[in-house]
């Protein structure tokens, strides 16, 4: 196992290996990151706002005199966690939709591929706008948002995929067998997908990142007193004429991320290479 | 040019086209539905929300009765949508105004920020596009990857707090608000405009090169550039004379799904620029629960995302070689 993932590391380009690092060290910040913070995120400790780097405070300090290293810190766990769990959920429901739609009759695939055209044609961040107006922002409900606006393209693609795979003649002989559509869907066709959907979860967890802290930095994410990094940005962004670091740190913070993952993705062998890339 | 050729060029186009068209409405009938169903689902409704808790039955009941709020959803659906077809979609409660007042006020912004930003990213992006696919794998085409790749990662708010910590804080070159006095000379326009159009151009540049390299990418490995090569061509010719026209399908494709996303993009660069656009009117529709207005703005994105996916699909058709020669 260990030398699997050796030899899998070492197949890896320069900036692949990059944006693995990147991924790493952002999972681990959002494990232990908060136990890692020199301060309670909510206090005021500081004694001026918008300070810069300082041995006391490594990143400054934000519009309150908190310090921005501890914020980043339990910040990175909202953008990380909530965006990883939308992906999962996303990408887990796309997938399961296009298993159903695989083996059913025709006028069920008609009908849920249309529907999710439909879906599909509806810019992502106009559609969790009109969302998020109506259920508003509490996590949960962000969760949900963020997933229903990325599950049709990921349902798209596994679509495809599922499609493609249900010609197989390994599949026709299953069929012939007498297997039940449900052994089909999970035990022969699933298992041939898994690889192009790890890299398509990769790039929808990128979106998801970009759409939560987006929402936030609008002020229709995360709501005080929880914040994630685009919350971040936005609470300091009085900050901006000063250059202070406490605006300038989260946006870099999530750019490190998502980029990561974006170089990680590209680096993985086939089907991720062609898919990197914005919606 | 002869005569028949385009006759039949249009014969065998035009029946095409009209199915994309026809496809086109039926997805945006189909996308009304589902903006409408969606805003059905809000707790209360307008009138409620117009006069607080307070309100007696009465003055809520007579409040309905005057927006149509107490027909059942078919019938308001039908309304609505009969309301935005002949340009009057409804009244928004929190401006005390027509929505389509509201809407006229911004959507010239938007579209001369949108438009902007096409005119400086389309070359960029082709030329970059071009000289990644020309240098296949080769040390520029690997670092203008990794670039790009990592470009269309950022979040539009680094972008733009970047732009505006250079241009306005350390060179203070450029304001950094968007707002534009309505008697300003046209270079004082592209002077308050620069930021947001360069912030929505950098997206939008890289996301359109790799699109453009890919599709050059795949028209390289045909048979007649090999042919024109071993002829003596020079590269660059065969790739302007010869690749490119056939590359034209999928480069506007991959145009017009970038250009869409600028409506997406815009909600954020909107919004810190503090420009007078369309989109900052939609986040100040979500903030205060304006759902006509809301579904209004949803319905104009929606609307230009299709619209451009509809001119990507004609230009494939007209370009697309076999269509030609039939």
């Amino acid at each position: 196992m260990t030398n699997a993932i050796r030899s899998w590391v070492k197949a890896l380009s320069g900036s692949g290996l990059i944006g693995l690092a990147l991924v790493v060290f952002w999972l681990l910040i959002a494990i232990i990151g908060p136990f890692l913070a020199p301060y309670d995120p909510g206090a005021f400790v500081a004694h001026d706002v918008f300070a810069s780097f300082t041995g006391a405070h490594l990143l400054g300090s934000d519009y309150l005199g908190r310090d921005v290293l501890s914020r980043l810190l339990s910040g990175a766990r909202y953008s990380v966690g909530l965006a990883l769990a939308a992906a999962l959920l996303a990408s887990t429901a796309g997938i399961a939709l296009a298993l159903l739609t695989a083996v059913s009759p025709r006028w069920l695939d008609e009908g849920v591929s249309r529907f999710m055209d439909t879906l599909i044609s509806i810019p992502s961040k106009i559609f969790s706008l009109v969302l998020v107006a109506v259920v508003g922002s509490s996590l949960p409900l962000l969760l949900l948002v963020a997933s229903i606006t990325y599950m049709p393209g990921s349902f798209r693609i596994a679509r495809s995929l599922a499609v493609n795979l249900a010609q197989m003649d390994y599949v026709q002989v299953a069929r012939c067998r007498g297997e039940g559509a449900a052994y089909i869907a999970i035990r022969e066709i699933l298992p041939n997908m898994i690889h192009p959907m790890l890299a398509d979860f990769g790039l929808r967890f990128v979106f998801i990142v970009l759409l939560l802290s987006g929402l936030s930095f609008l002020g229709l994410g995360v709501q005080p007193p929880d914040a994630d990094l685009g919350s971040l940005v936005r609470e300091n962004i009085s900050g901006l004429g000063e250059a202070a670091p406490a605006i300038l740190m989260p946006a870099i913070a999530i750019a490190t991320l998502t980029v990561g993952v974006n170089l990680l993705i590209d680096a993985l062998p086939g089907r991720g290479r062609r898919m990197a890339g914005k919606e | 040019m002869a005569g028949p050729a385009t006759r039949g060029l249009l014969a065998t186009a035009l029946p095409l086209i009209g199915k994309r068209i026809a496809s086109g409405m039926l997805t945006l009938l189909l996308v009304s539905l589902v903006v409408f169903f969606i805003a059905q689902l809000l707790p209360g409704d307008a009138a409620q929300e117009m006069l607080g808790q307070a309100a007696t039955a009465d003055a809520v009941a007579a409040l309905r009765e005057k927006f149509g709020l107490d027909r059942p959803a078919p019938e308001r659906y039908v309304r609505w949508l009969v309301g935005m077809v002949t340009g009057d979609p409804g009244y928004s409660l929190v401006a005390n105004m027509a929505v389509s007042d509201v809407i006229a006020a911004r959507l010239p912004n938007s579209l001369l920020l949108a438009a902007l930003s096409a005119l400086v990213s389309v070359p960029v992006a082709l030329t970059i596009g071009i000289l990644s696919a020309m240098h296949r794998d080769a040390r520029l085409d690997r670092g203008l990857n990794v670039a790009t790749l990592s470009m269309v990662a950022l979040p539009e708010f680094l972008v733009a707090t970047l732009a505006v910590l250079v241009f306005s804080v350390q060179l203070r070159w450029l304001p950094s608000i968007a707002l534009i006095p309505p008697d300003a000379s046209p270079w004082l326009i592209l002077r308050s405009l620069a930021m947001p159009i360069l912030t929505l151009s950098v997206i939008v540049i890289a996301q359109m090169a790799r699109m453009t390299r890919a599709a050059i990418i795949q028209q390289l490995s045909q048979p007649y550039v090999e042919m024109a090569l071993l002829k003596g061509i020079k590269p660059a010719r065969v790739v302007l004379t010869h690749v490119l026209p056939n590359a034209i399908g999928p480069i506007v494709n991959a145009m017009a799904l970038s250009l869409s996303y600028l409506l997406g993009g815009a909600i954020i660069v909107e919004t810190i620029f503090n420009y007078p656009g369309l989109a900052s009117l939609m986040v100040n529709a979500v903030t205060s629960r304006d759902m006509p207005l809301l579904q209004a703005c949803a319905m104009i994105f929606c609307t230009a995302y299709l619209l451009l996916v509809l001119i990507a699909d004609t230009v494939a058709i007209l370009a697309n070689p076999r269509l030609r020669n039939r």
